[in-house]
């Protein structure tokens, strides 16, 4: 039991070695296109990580992520876009006064982005929380529309449909992206293992036998959905400083599925399953984008690869996984040294009969 | 405000409750029935655009053949989805259930533009219904006053199945108890079948009118129109047909009338139905006729 303990300690010390060391070598060798997709995979966790908060943990089925993400990613956009450029950028119409001077840091920026989120998720979550299952889905859908319509028509601040580019580049910078992502993913982690995190799954199982048993079932809601929102926010900042440019239109609904994708791929309920998913999806959407561009095979053109190919196998995705392998990779499950060790083992006994036989007659 | 300017849009803002009547009342069979919202439903109404669009334009169909072409067509797809995406998790936890209606609702509209390619086609007047006509001052579309008695005619149809009719005996007793229905020995899949290929069939009736007063077919076309009508059966009180058609005709009042009035809010005319939504939601979570609905444990 403590060579156990000993063991995955050491494990975990190789672990944090290891990705600093794939991190100190991917930010400086690796090419700028590869590093941006890394970078998007480590946002997309954060994002994925909060809504699994939401509709794995505490099951409250949301699909507002796309609202809370435009949240953070405009104020990013809003406060740490340079001053002397704010007059080119809002060419339209100009800055409203009231924060046409303001500037932030990239950090205080991303807190306050996050912040804005977590407001937003409190307001809409206080009138919608009470809601059941389905309902709850459209209002919080609804609520990601509303967010996006108002992005599009409040000119004087957002830049309405032209959107805000020229955002300085932050987040194109591994260190920022995989930082911030292992800080959330850690934090979120203590926060499922604390006495809250409990009371999240005890409301997701059975929310009446939880009120039976004393839980306050609103005030945990509106928590677990004003945290997802908070790293939502957050996420959607690192996303703003990573594409270096923002519109209404990146924030359609559709943004969601991405996420639900990514939570449903592995395991609602799972934080390592959420981790590897968001590098297998956005990954994946990445090579699928291949699909896109029209293949020519000796001289014939295939027509099966045209634009919105990728899209299509995308939903197929979704879709193969909802009807055959509802749990996903990893289920409700978490990936831990002992699983692992468990695993290989087993290989190991599989490839070898004879000790296989021995040990069980022992 | 002149009393013209006012019928006039008193006349828009009955065509378009109508035809949100006729989309929600499809919302709210199939959650009647599998209390299931089929996020599918916006997009089946965008398909059936397409088979509009095919149907006279490709195939030069005449009108009424067209219209069964494409009614049919519709059903046949709504049956299929229930079929392949629904069915298969009918014990399956509720998350489940909802993630795959989003994935059907997602194929489609991907599906439509990758086959359809994402550029807007034009719908076709094949009805003769885009033109106008004038009354004194007030112009109105003739299909403005063509819908509220389509309307009048499919709900009563469908009234009729569902009161007099021993299918319709059975949709209402698999919606009061989908268990003891089955025990019953009601062909619990042929019902709900049925109920899909229904509201498939309305919200293609909805999109051959839609089509004449925004003659514009796109793969996102259906995203909006359902995701307002469900609200709109929300609003009535969902699983109630009366209800849907109720809440249709109040939010496509509210919309036309606001944007005609308030100039200013345009741009947020796709908001008031969320707005709206929540509102009613804290209010009257069940609806304006919708049934009290107990917890039970």
């Amino acid at each position: 039991m403590k060579d156990k303990k000993k063991r995955n300690i050491i494990c975990t010390i190789i672990l944090v070695i290891v990705v600093i060391a794939l991190i100190n070598f991917a930010n400086t060798n690796l090419d700028a296109y590869v590093v941006r997709i890394l970078n998007l995979c480590a946002i997309y966790t954060i994002i994925g990580l909060s809504m699994n908060l939401i509709n794995g943990f505490t099951g409250l089925f949301s699909l507002g992520q796309a609202g809370f993400m435009a949240i953070g990613a405009y104020t990013v956009a809003i406060f740490t876009l340079p001053l002397d450029m704010r007059s080119t950028v809002y060419y339209m119409e100009p800055m409203n006064a009231a924060i046409a001077n303001i500037h932030l840091d990239f950090v205080p920026a991303l807190i306050l982005g996050g912040i804005f989120a977590g407001i937003a998720a409190f307001l809409i979550g206080a009138p919608v929380l009470r809601l059941r299952g389905d309902y709850l889905a459209i209002a919080t859908l609804g609520f990601s529309e509303i967010i996006r319509i108002l992005l599009t028509n409040w000119q004087s601040v957002t830049n309405g449909a032209l959107g805000i580019n020229k955002i300085p580049d932050n987040a194109n910078n591994m260190w920022w992206s995989f930082g911030i992502s292992i800080i959330v993913l850690v934090l979120i982690s203590l926060l499922i293992r604390s006495s809250y995190g409990r009371v999240f799954k005890a409301i997701r199982e059975d929310d009446i036998a939880a009120e039976a048993m004393g839980i306050n079932l609103f005030k945990h809601k509106v928590m677990s959905f004003v945290i997802g929102g908070f790293f939502a926010g957050i996420g959607g900042g690192l996303y703003a400083s990573l594409l270096g440019t923002v519109d209404p239109k990146q924030f359609y609904f559709t943004l969601t599925y991405n996420f639900l994708l990514i939570i449903v791929l592995g395991g609602m309920g799972s934080i390592s399953g959420t981790v590897i998913a968001s590098f297998i999806v956005t990954g994946g959407l990445e090579i699928l984008r291949g699909f896109d561009e029209p293949l020519v095979i000796g001289g014939y053109e295939i027509s099966l690869f045209r634009p919105g190919f990728s899209m299509v196998i995308f939903s197929v995705l979704l879709m193969v996984i909802v009807l055959f392998y509802r749990k996903g990779l990893m289920g409700r499950t978490e990936l831990s040294w002992d699983r692992l060790f468990n695993f290989f083992a087993k290989i190991k006994a599989k490839f070898s009969p004879k000790t296989a036989k021995e040990g069980g007659a022992k | 405000m002149t009393l013209e300017l006012f019928l006039q849009n008193l006349a828009n803002a009955i065509a378009v409750g109508s035809l949100y009547a006729l989309i929600a009342v499809g919302y709210t069979m199939v959650y009647g029935i599998l209390r299931l919202i089929n996020f599918a439903h916006g997009d089946i109404f965008m398909m059936a655009a397409y088979f509009t669009v095919f149907g006279i334009v490709d195939f030069h169909l005449p009108w009424y053949f067209a219209c069964i072409f494409v009614i049919v067509l519709t059903a046949g797809l709504g049956m299929l989805i229930e079929r392949v995406a629904y069915r298969p998790l009918r014990d399956a936890p509720k998350d489940s259930i909802l993630v795959s209606a989003i994935g059907v609702s997602f194929l489609l509209e991907n599906l439509a533009n990758y086959l359809f390619s994402g550029k807007p086609k034009a719908f076709p007047d094949f009805l003769g219904l885009m033109s106008t006509v004038s009354f004194g001052s007030v112009t109105i579309q003739k299909v403005s006053l063509v819908v509220p008695f389509v309307l009048i005619i499919c709900i009563s149809i469908l009234l009729f199945i569902i009161n007099k009719t021993k299918l319709g005996m059975a949709m209402r007793a698999v919606s009061k108890d989908y268990e003891i229905a089955r025990v019953m020995g009601i062909n619990i899949n042929f019902v709900i079948a049925a109920t899909f290929g229904i509201g498939s069939s309305l919200a293609a009736i909805g999109v051959i009118l839609w089509g004449m007063k925004y003659p514009q077919v796109s793969p996102l076309m259906g995203v909006m129109p359902g995701l307002k009508c469900f609200v709109a059966a929300v609003i009535g009180g969902i699983g109630n047909i009366k209800g849907a058609v109720l809440g249709g005709f109040i939010l496509g009042l509210i919309e036309v009338m606001l944007v005609a009035f308030l100039q200013p809010l345009t741009g947020y005319r796709d908001a008031f139905a969320f707005i709206l939504l929540i509102l009613v939601l804290l209010v009257k979570p069940t609806g304006l006729i919708g049934e009290q609905i107990t917890e039970k444990v």
